[in-house]
């Protein structure tokens, strides 16, 4: 008898080795470059990890999931302004997006909605809500001190502190740490999830839910709580953004946004952890750099990647150069 | 007298203007064989699908009892949850999984964290699978598929298991080989098996319930019911010719 994980080889396998050595070198990084990048780097990573979790593995894939980002940034701007300080409104930050998408999620799962009108309905609901940010100008669009502003968004928030402490705030290569921890402990967190038998079941779902169902496993709950936790990680990203960006506006829910993380999905790997967050490293940097320049639109560019990481990599970038580091060694 | 283990009362199933299940009652009892057959569009499927909870059934529409529990509108995994295995018509299994990852999902919810590999361990001797078992099972045949399915169905131990067309594409060894799975499942279990194939009910035995227009013609045994005339005419009336 072989053990479990041993046999149980689709949930992925993680390489320490790998692991440890980036996240060495990320360690060191602020020696020698400015933080202000890598942070906002790693909290797009953050937030493609937790789509890549849901769509990856459980074949969950939400076409708004900016709706659960700017909800853990809007959540955060307007619990810290109310608050003082940002214990609390981190763990709303969190709490926050993870609720509604439960809510959202039961409706969907439960109700046996097609794949189709799934992505409409994730779609919708994140315009829905750029839609009626954008249009809270004004004194009586207020909660407690916090006025949501319209289009202008919430600028003017106190930035993440040292929990309990609001007059240590974080920020410059604190902050750095705190987006790097984060990403290292929900990478750590969806590994565990799917060396679980929860994540196997999720990878059933994915291959083939009647099937799953067939097992006596009630999978509108599997799925419901997987979008769950996705939100949660994607409410992390959105408040980490706030504390960085030290302004929330409408866009964070919009269009650009989740099409955004899509393709830093799909580019990177879909139905790996790591690809997800090397998609938006790499896709985030080239759109940084082309953000410097006005000769091409920069959503050009971007949309070309998208056209040729499908038609070239099909599988994305980290599971083709796995693919082509097992040949290699299968040759020699 | 062992108990009832499945019961439809008055079960009827309407698509559109067609009445695919017409007030069907069937009995089904602990460690019984049944072969349900009947010509294409006689209902067998449907009334599967209504027994498994892939046809959701309103309270007007008939009642289904198994084991006791009245099922009707329950979901497939409540059914499941019972002690039900269920294999259907097309093999769903999960083809992007290796045999030994699907055979575990199965084992896990019945046997728990511990007692799940031996039991795959267990099923994969028994039907013959250990050169598979790290394959994905969609690179397998469509025989060796629909073994994986029985296996995921073995995994559970269950008390009544429903099989739709096992022997769909499958050789004449895999027949036999299928055969003698099915009576070593009824050991201890009731089956009920959907085909059309005769030959293969023969060499399965045990009683037949015959299925015309969605209503149930005849109910006896193998030879019985392969022997009436009524069943002749309606079933295999065109070769009889």
């Amino acid at each position: 008898m072989i053990g479990d994980a041993a046999n149980f080889t689709s949930a992925g396998r993680t390489h320490w080795g790998w692991i440890i050595a980036i996240f060495i070198l990320l360690l060191l990084l602020p020696a020698v470059f400015d933080t202000n990048t890598p942070t906002l780097l790693g909290i797009w990573a953050l937030f493609a990890l937790s789509l890549g979790l849901m769509w990856g593995y459980a074949g969950i894939l939400s076409f708004g999931h900016a709706a659960y980002f700017g909800l853990g940034a809007y959540t955060y701007a307007i619990t810290s302004m109310n608050l003082g300080e940002s214990t609390a409104a981190w763990i709303f930050a969190i709490v926050l997006p993870a609720f509604v998408a439960a809510l959202i999620g039961a409706m969907m799962f439960y109700g046996r909605i097609s794949d189709v009108y799934m992505g409409v309905i994730t779609l919708v609901f994140s315009l829905i809500l750029a839609k009626f940010m954008g249009a809270t100008a004004g004194d009586a669009y207020s909660i407690g001190s916090a006025r949501l502003g319209g289009f202008n968004g919430i600028p003017a928030f106190p930035i993440l502190n040292v929990p309990g402490d609001p007059s240590t705030p974080i920020f410059g290569t604190a902050l750095y740490y705190v987006v790097l921890c984060c990403l290292v402990v929900c990478y750590l967190v969806s590994r565990w999830v799917l060396s679980s038998a929860f994540g196997r079941v999720l990878l059933g779902i994915r291959e083939n839910e009647a099937r799953i169902e067939l097992l006596g496993y009630n999978a509108p709950a599997y799925k419901t709580a997987i979008f769950s936790l996705s939100a949660a990680m994607a409410g992390m990203a959105g408040c980490l953004f706030a504390s960085w960006a030290e302004i929330v506006t409408p866009a964070l829910f919009g269009l650009g946004q989740s099409v955004e993380v899509i393709i830093w999905v799909i580019a990177g790997g879909l139905g790996t952890l790591m690809g997800p967050i090397i998609g938006a490293v790499l896709l985030g940097t080239m759109k940084l750099l082309l953000g410097g320049q006005t000769f091409i639109d920069n959503s050009l560019v971007i949309g070309a990647i998208l056209v040729l990481v499908v038609l070239l990599l099909p599988k994305g970038l980290l599971p083709t150069l796995m693919g082509w580091r097992n040949n290699m060694g299968n040759a020699v | 007298m062992s108990e009832m283990i499945v019961e439809t009362r008055d079960l009827s199933m309407r698509f559109g203007g067609v009445l695919a299940v017409n007030n069907v009652n069937f009995n089904l009892r602990e460690r019984e064989l049944r072969c349900l057959i009947g010509p294409n569009g006689a209902g067998k499927s449907t009334l599967f699908k209504c027994m498994t909870g892939l046809h959701q059934i309103h309270h007007s529409n008939g009642r289904v009892f198994i084991r006791g529990h009245d099922v009707t509108g329950w979901r497939p995994h409540e059914i499941v949850q019972l002690g039900v295995g269920i294999k259907t018509q097309v093999p769903s299994v999960m083809n992007g999984l290796t045999v030994w990852e699907n055979l575990w999902l199965s084992a896990r919810r019945i046997h728990g964290k511990k007692g799940a590999s031996p039991e795959v361990d267990r099923v994969i001797a028994e039907l013959g699978l250990q050169t598979h078992v790290r394959r994905m099972v969609g690179e397998l045949g469509h025989g060796q598929r629909q073994i994986v399915e029985i296996g995921l169905v073995l995994c559970q131990r269950p008390k009544l298991v429903l099989l739709d067309e096992p022997a769909a594409g499958i050789t004449g060894a895999e027949a036999d080989r299928l055969v003698e799975l099915i009576h070593g499942i009824n050991q201890q279990a009731a089956v009920v098996v959907v085909d059309h194939d005769m030959n293969f009910v023969r060499m399965l035995g045990g009683t037949v319930t015959v299925l015309h227009q969605g209503a149930v013609l005849m109910e006896g045994a193998t030879d019985a019911v392969m022997n009436n005339a009524k069943v002749r005419e309606v079933y295999i009336g065109n070769r009889a010719k």
